[in-house]
């Protein structure tokens, strides 16, 4: 039984290219078994437009690399099944990033400049001697940050957050959700007068308007909302009891 | 020309890599890393169960430590692997385990007392000890005594990843995204740096430093299906043997996973398997312990696909259209479990197959996994045929692996070889490294040399189709080069991938957009794969043994007397279709481990002349210095320790084996 035609209405444009307008360009192809986009996406650049940028790396939901808007919805392309979808499919970058083109745009910048402003990484000061025994950690922590670990920097939640298309310098849900991160993990010595001092602003946990685009669109289903709140609770107390208080 | 200098320059932002960055900036030097892609996107994140290291604190890890994991690893290599390595990385293994403790990764932690665990198809009862509490958990994997893999979840790699790509941003390195090294700059003798091109810009920059450094990781994309990431084109290993003069170590050596899922080949972890999951064939039937009742679905990976293609063989695969498969079965581990600690697993399934691994069969093939083949280095990772470069993780040939690499020991490596290289790089600058200068008209040369052949591709509208080509060589391979070989089928792979590489000379482009130019790019690369496909089908071609993942159906046993030995690929000439095959003698005199049986697989093997002689020697030392402990009688038989950074030397604390107060 022959395939469904797909048709793939494309957002494209080219900034290294003075010539290039942003446009929709518009790809069919025959929908196949199994069909991912990132199976869809190679099909175009293998046989109808070979300058189509996009950026897959894993292909397989772990790396991040190939968030776009599908539909107007951020989402993994690699895991995106096109039977899940209508024939007519819309596909364009993700907003708030650096456009690189087409569907590439540069998360890797911003995800660089995020964790150099938001530190993350284990604050600690006592050098370890790696010839012993390891500190203990109790198992259900150790649980519990993975759960938080588990963020794969694809910038969807950025991507789906209305505070983010308001300010530029908002650090997003992936941001919060570090703090979150290291805030419960005790090799990190930071207290919550640091976090406050890293995320206690209207570019920080402030600027949420609690819309949760952010953990509608999160392809890990990471608890963002929740993180959110009660970093901002917390972020909330700090700023009352004044900067000496180191929770 | 534009010229950018740096002390030394890292390519590949993978673990291994920013292991390696982290070191020698910490000994105080400048360094560059170069990344095709945001370094946290890198392929090590995709090791899913587990990183191995001798720590011991489970009860099935008790009485685990070097020399276990130490025979372990040369009986996965099929006693292929360099010994000296394989002590160098055993013992480093559990520092580089408890320094990511440190730095923030959240290893899986030992819950005292009693809990359910599935072995061998039956619920099991454990009763961790208390003293353990809290301390690094570990699961258990193919090839291995002990229960040794230390684990996050089945997001290993990406924790691993993440910390010490965090801990590269405290620390300032920089890395540079999105760029590709296209030809080292080198005078025969001596590395100068790389001719970059930008993937953004599509500028070509000459980055000239003392030390160079290629890991890029696998070749895994020569093949059709691979569990590996879309840029594991083995582009690094490429570009180093264009030089001429660097080998590639044992290219044949390719492993190939055996639970891959059908069709997409996205890899579902050992760590089903380690963790009790079992292989069903189409009437439901556990086939594994008909042929290997020792180790069952837990042999080595060579050993399990090439059973499971064995027993496809047979007619009891599952025929679909999608091509023939197996059952992966982790029913039995139940629903928390697998949301706990398989949940890459579980989403997977769920993404790719539209099933649910708690309740239903996850239908699983071999497929291409891992590069044992790589750029041959001495134990400190450097070049031993051009000095100032080095390599290290599964880019390179030091050669930990050897025909077999076991589960769990590659992310292992990335993070034990980083540290070891990064130490042996700062060496390098502070001797003889930082004493040369650069011949500028040598930069400039390699610089033309590249934009010439850009030019080329450019210039040629009406070329041969990059996509067709990579899609025939990723077919040859897949059909010819794999769990089964034989001499006339790699012989007619030979002749077919030399005809691709012929064509390979008229690459042409359809369009010449200014900046990235994703047709390019596959243009310029897979020039470059056909001749680390050729290597490989070289290499295997002239191998007349069975040994670890190489399999000659020709040739089924592993002939010690002919065949220990490693296999060396130059390519010599520009023009040349064929790669120069040498060889390095593996000394079995010198071995610790004399070749012998596996404790699985095969038992047949021609065993080599000094085989019986150097084991009766080691037993006499055995017996002559039993009153020793274990670390004098290993100095004994096979001094490795000189060969690690002094800082690395020290003994690893273990609950059996405590340190005391003061030490």
């Amino acid at each position: 039984m022959p395939g469904r035609r797909l048709r793939l209405h494309v957002l494209r444009h080219n900034p290294q290219d003075p010539a290039s307008v942003p446009r929709v360009e518009t790809f069919e192809l025959t929908e196949s078994d199994g069909m991912t986009l990132f199976v869809a996406l190679n099909e175009i650049r293998a046989t109808l437009d070979p300058s189509l940028q996009f950026d897959f790396v894993c292909r397989a939901g772990i790396c991040g690399s190939c968030g776009m808007l599908v539909d107007g919805r951020p989402r993994l392309a690699c895991r995106t099944l096109t039977r899940d979808l209508g024939p007519d499919i819309t596909l364009a970058p993700l907003p708030v990033f650096e456009l690189i083109g087409d569907l590439s745009v540069n998360t890797g910048k911003w995800m660089r400049a995020m964790a150099e402003r938001l530190e993350t990484w284990v604050h600690a000061v006592d050098p370890v001697d790696c010839d012993r025994i390891e500190q203990r950690m109790d198992p259900d922590r150790a649980e519990q940050i993975y759960e938080l670990d588990r963020c794969i920097e694809c910038g969807c939640c950025v991507a789906g957050c209305g505070t983010a298309r308001m300010r530029p310098d908002f650090v997003g849900a992936v941001g919060v959700n570090k703090i979150a991160r290291f805030r419960l993990d005790p090799r990190d010595q930071r207290t919550d007068t640091d976090h406050y001092l890293l995320i206690g602003t209207d570019d920080g946990v402030f600027g949420c308007m609690t819309l949760l685009g952010c953990e509608d669109v999160c392809p890990k289903g990471l608890p963002l909302a929740t993180q959110l709140a009660f970093i901002r609770r917390r972020m909330a107390v700090t700023a009352l009891r004044g900067p000496a208080s180191t929770s | 020309m534009r010229v950018v200098w740096t002390e030394v320059l890292v390519i590949g932002g993978g673990l291994a890599g920013l292991r390696t960055a982290l070191g020698v900036a910490r000994r105080g030097h400048a360094v560059t890393v170069l990344s095709l892609i945001p370094p946290k996107r890198s392929h090590s994140a995709a090791a899913q169960g587990g990183m191995q290291a001798s720590l011991g604190n489970t009860l099935r890890g008790a009485g685990d430590n070097e020399d276990v994991h130490f025979e372990d690893t040369v009986r996965g290599s099929d006693w292929g692997a360099d010994q000296q390595v394989v002590r160098m990385f055993v013992h480093t293994a559990p520092k580089a385990v408890r320094e990511l403790a440190a730095w923030g990764v959240p290893w899986n932690r030992v819950r005292a007392g009693a809990h359910e665990v599935v072995i061998n198809g039956a619920r099991v009862t454990l009763e961790e000890p208390v003293a353990a509490q809290g301390l690094i958990a570990a699961r258990d994997f193919g090839g291995t005594k002990k229960w040794r893999t230390a684990f996050v979840s089945d997001g290993t790699g990406h924790s691993m990843l993440y910390t010490v790509g965090d801990r590269a941003i405290a620390e300032g390195i920089e890395v540079q995204e999105r760029v590709e090294a296209l030809a080292l700059i080198h005078d025969g003798s001596r590395c100068h740096g790389a001719i970059v091109r930008d993937l953004v810009t599509g500028e070509l920059v000459a980055h000239v430093a003392v030390a160079t450094c290629i890991a890029t990781g696998g070749y895994g994309r020569l093949y059709q299906v691979t569990t590996n990431a879309v840029n594991s084109q083995g582009i690094g290993a490429a570009v180093a043997l264009d030089t001429g003069v660097v080998a590639l170590g044992n290219m044949e050596a390719v492993q190939f996973h055996p639970t891959a899922i059908v069709p997409a080949g996205i890899l579902v972890t050992e760590g089903c398997r380690g963790d009790g999951g079992l292989l069903r064939d189409a009437d439901g039937h556990r086939f594994m312990p008909d042929y290997e009742p020792e180790k069952k679905e837990l042999a080595s990976r060579d050993v399990v696909s090439r059973r499971m293609e064995e027993h496809m063989r047979c007619g009891k695969s599952v025929k679909t259209r999608h091509g023939d498969h197996l059952w992966l079965d982790i029913t039995l581990l139940g629903p928390e479990h697998i949301r706990k600690r398989l949940r890459e697993v579980y989403e997977i399934c769920q993404s790719f197959l539209g099933i649910d691994p708690t309740k239903e069969w996850i239908p699983v093939r071999p497929a291409q996994h891992y590069s044992m083949g790589g750029i041959r280095t001495d134990p400190t990772g450097h070049s031993p045929h051009l000095r100032g470069l080095f390599a290290c993780g599964e880019a390179a040939c030091w050669d930990l692996h050897g025909f077999n690499r076991l589960g769990g020991n590659s992310v292992a490596e990335t993070v034990v070889a980083g540290t070891i290289v990064g130490e042996s790089i700062a060496d390098w600058c502070e001797g003889e490294g930082g004493a040369g200068s650069v011949p500028m008209g040598l930069v400039r040369e390699h610089w033309a040399q590249v934009k010439g052949e850009l030019e080329g591709i450019l210039g040629r509208s009406g070329g041969e189709n990059a996509t067709q080509l990579m899609e025939q060589m990723q077919r040859v391979m897949a059909d010819h080069v794999c769990v089964f070989r034989s001499g006339p089928v790699l012989q007619l792979a030979l002749d077919e991938l030399q005809g691709l590489l012929k064509r390979s000379a008229q690459l042409g482009v359809r369009g010449t957009s200014p900046g990235a130019n994703p047709e390019l790019v596959d243009a310029y690369r897979v020039r470059r794969m056909l001749r680390l496909a050729i290597c490989v089908v070289a290499g295997a071609l002239a191998r007349t043994e069975s040994r670890g993942a190489h399999f000659r159906e020709d040739f089924p046993r592993r002939d010690d007397r002919a065949w220990l030995r490693r296999t060396l690929a130059f390519w010599r000439g520009p023009d040349d279709t064929l790669p120069t095959l040498d060889y390095e003698t593996l000394d079995v005199t010198r071995m610790e481990l004399p070749p012998g049986w596996r404790g699985y697989g095969g038992k047949d093997h021609i065993e080599h002349p000094d085989t019986a002689r150097r084991a009766a020697e080691v037993a006499a030392i055995r017996d002559g210095y039993s009153a020793a402990d274990r670390h004098e009688i290993q100095e004994w038989l096979m001094p490795y320790r000189h060969l690690l950074p002094p800082r690395l030397r020290g003994r690893n604390e273990r609950l059996d084996e405590p340190f005391g107060i003061t030490s």
